[in-house]
């Protein structure tokens, strides 16, 4: 069942779009906002609502890098590995939080805390070599050891 | 450089308003800045075919690396009595070419500039809906803007009967949720439409048929920023700013070892050598230059016997290359190029959609080639096969472009650095470890 406030904020995705189903992305977003990720059952009930079926709409989450159709930890970590952070020590900034965090992309630490995973350009190439955590951009980040400061913000 | 040049350079129409300190212009520094007296003056003393006209003599042309010029693509929308409404405006925000973030520096900086060009091109084509579709990792953007697109409603530079003129506009902010193919015009429309970003079969084109079947209009970021100075100034001072043919500034970037990694806005035609040796800074301390790949992932790499071509639509042509987003990624001497096009390839194979074989097939099987070489692997037949393949995404095999732009920096790669490959091959080993 989707709460009040997640029906609200769905219902505020759906304004600008004369068919709810174009509202869709922004839908599954705001609920994904409130539970981290999009589970089996939380997709039927938005698909209910959109009145779409199930199968329509994991057709478009499944496509789209930032709607999580797995758990995830409290923060995701979207390491840029394109090709102005590439030439800039992406590989080096990987390395260093792959050890530090004891988890490759893909994975979530043991304590749920973080979960890394590879992103495409993040827009921010002239401070390569970067990654967001969360909804924050962080750049610069040579030598990576730069980076455990910043990961001690997140808890 | 001579006067004119240097006089040229001096301008700075898009970025010369910028707060110091980062922060987006309210609307009213936007407006001491000269802000929607564009808009104010097409809509009281201009008609549509005035404003279209306009753009088409200055020679704009589109900045999302295409380079179609504006005022036609906008002349093929249909307008008066019986013609499909309502009709779209989409601004391309998507910006996920790799190597590219000149968008991006617009939106924070001035927002309003983007919704004033917004909402010149919907009075040009009679749209009455408009859609920025921003990638959803823009969030410093998304903020600047929703706040600018508050303030414009309340001084009824949008919405209904704009500054009384009988012109209404409803504009809105849609955040993508991250696909490459998000920025393909037809894929974008999909995508607005809550669907899969799968390209569509062109023609029709979205100015005929685009956002749910009715005309469309969609134009980059930076393109639809220009827009505004245009119809102030008039199209031959836009046409002055340049050096070469086209019209205006462009925001030209430089990523890689370079001593100032950023984004400058020049005239028109600058050399790929001012904006790499007198922006840049040239190349950091201990790195040397190996060659460019000049405006993001899908072009052609270019080296030192190209530094001094100008950066504009056609000038790139002759050495197999093109402007694209005109924002240069650097290869210098202590990266491996093997790597680098692993990368390079590694995000086409991701980002693919899967529609067409050569391109859901053969990245992977290029990116899996790629790795075996780096990994000391390889055999010397790989070279042929990797071109072989390389030649199967060429433009004619695929769908959309995405394949053809993967193929621009592997093929001119290759051409260019075979002998590192080589060196892969023959010593069974990357001669660039990670240290
Ligand atoms: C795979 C792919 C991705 C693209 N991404 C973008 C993008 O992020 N931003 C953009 O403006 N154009 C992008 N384009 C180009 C658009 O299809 C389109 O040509 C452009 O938005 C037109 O605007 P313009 O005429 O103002 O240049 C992309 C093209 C392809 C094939
Ligand atoms: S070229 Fe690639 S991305 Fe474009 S339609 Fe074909 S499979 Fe999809
Ligand atoms: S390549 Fe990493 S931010 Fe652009």
């Amino acid at each position: 069942m989707l709460s009040e406030k997640e029906l609200a904020e769905v219902e505020k995705e759906l304004a600008h779009y004369e068919k709810r189903k174009a509202g869709c992305i922004g839908a599954l977003k705001a609920v994904q906002k409130h539970r981290g990720w999009i589970s089996d059952e939380c997709l039927k009930d938005i698909a209910q609502y959109l009145e779409m079926t199930p199968d329509e709409l994991d057709n478009v989450a499944t496509f789209y890098s930032s709607i999580y159709r797995r758990p995830v930890g409290r923060h995701v970590i979207f390491i840029c590995d394109s090709v102005s952070c590439y030439t800039v020590g992406y590989r080096e900034l990987l390395r260093h939080l792959s050890e530090r965090l004891q988890i490759k992309p893909g994975q979530t630490t043991s304590d749920g805390r973080f979960t890394l995973l590879p992103a495409a350009c993040l827009g921010v190439c002239e401070k390569a070599p970067a990654l967001m955590i969360d909804e924050d951009v962080h750049g610069n980040l040579e030598p990576p050891e730069k980076v455990d400061e910043i990961l001690e913000r997140y808890k | 450089m001579d006067n004119r040049t240097e006089k040229k350079r001096e301008q700075k129409p898009l970025t010369g308003s910028f707060r110091a300190d980062g922060k987006p212009l309210d609307i009213f520094e936007y407006e001491q800045a000269g802000g929607y007296e564009a808009l104010r003056k097409a809509v009281k003393s201009m008609t549509p075919r005035d404003v279209q006209e306009e753009v088409k003599s200055s020679n704009l042309r589109g900045r999302g690396g295409a380079g179609f010029p504006t005022g036609q693509k906008w002349s093929f929308v249909p307008t008066g009595e019986g013609a499909p409404i309502p009709r779209y405006i989409a601004a391309n925000a998507d910006e996920m070419e790799p190597g590219t973030f000149k968008d991006r520096i617009l939106m924070e900086n001035s927002p309003h500039m983007l919704i004033e060009g917004m909402a010149l091109a919907a009075y040009a084509t009679g749209a009455e809906h408009a859609y920025i579709f921003l990638r959803g990792e823009y969030v410093t953007a998304a903020r600047a803007l929703e706040g600018a697109l508050a303030q414009a409603y309340e001084k009824n530079y949008l919405g209904k009967n704009v500054l009384g003129s009988g012109f209404s506009l409803e504009m809105h902010l849609h955040l993508s949720a991250g696909r490459y193919m998000c920025g393909e015009e037809t894929g974008l429309l999909n995508s607005l439409e809550g669907k899969r970003a799968m390209p569509r079969a062109k023609p029709p084109y979205p100015q005929v048929s685009g956002f749910m079947g009715k005309p469309t209009v969609v134009n980059n970021v930076e393109t639809l920023c220009n827009v505004p100075h245009i119809i102030r100034n008039g199209a031959a001072w836009f046409k002055s700013l340049s050096l070469g043919q086209d019209g205006g500034t462009k925001i030209y970037g430089a990523s890689g070892r370079v001593k100032r990694p950023g984004a400058w806005e020049l005239p028109m035609g600058t050399t790929i050598r001012e904006i790499l040796e007198v922006h840049a800074g040239g190349m950091r301390d201990g790195y040397k230059f190996r060659g460019l790949i000049p405006g993001g992932a899908s072009t052609e790499f270019l080296i030192e016997e190209h530094l001094d071509l100008a950066m504009d639509f056609d000038s790139l042509q002759p050495a197999g290359s093109r402007m694209g987003t005109g924002t240069m990624i650097i290869l210098d001497d202590r990266t491996c190029p093997v790597g680098m096009q692993i990368s390079l390839q590694s995000f086409f194979a991701r980002e693919s959609c899967g529609w067409c074989t050569p391109c859901r097939e053969g990245l992977p099987w290029i990116v899996h080639t790629l790795n075996s070489i780096e990994d000391g692997k390889g055999e010397m037949e790989d070279m042929d096969l990797l071109l072989d393949q390389a030649r199967l995404l060429a433009p004619g095999h695929t769908f959309c472009a995405l394949a053809p732009g993967a193929a621009e920096p592997l093929m001119s790669g290759v051409k260019y650095f075979r002998e590192d490959f080589e060196r892969h091959i023959r010593e069974k080993r990357c001669p660039w470890p990670m240290e």
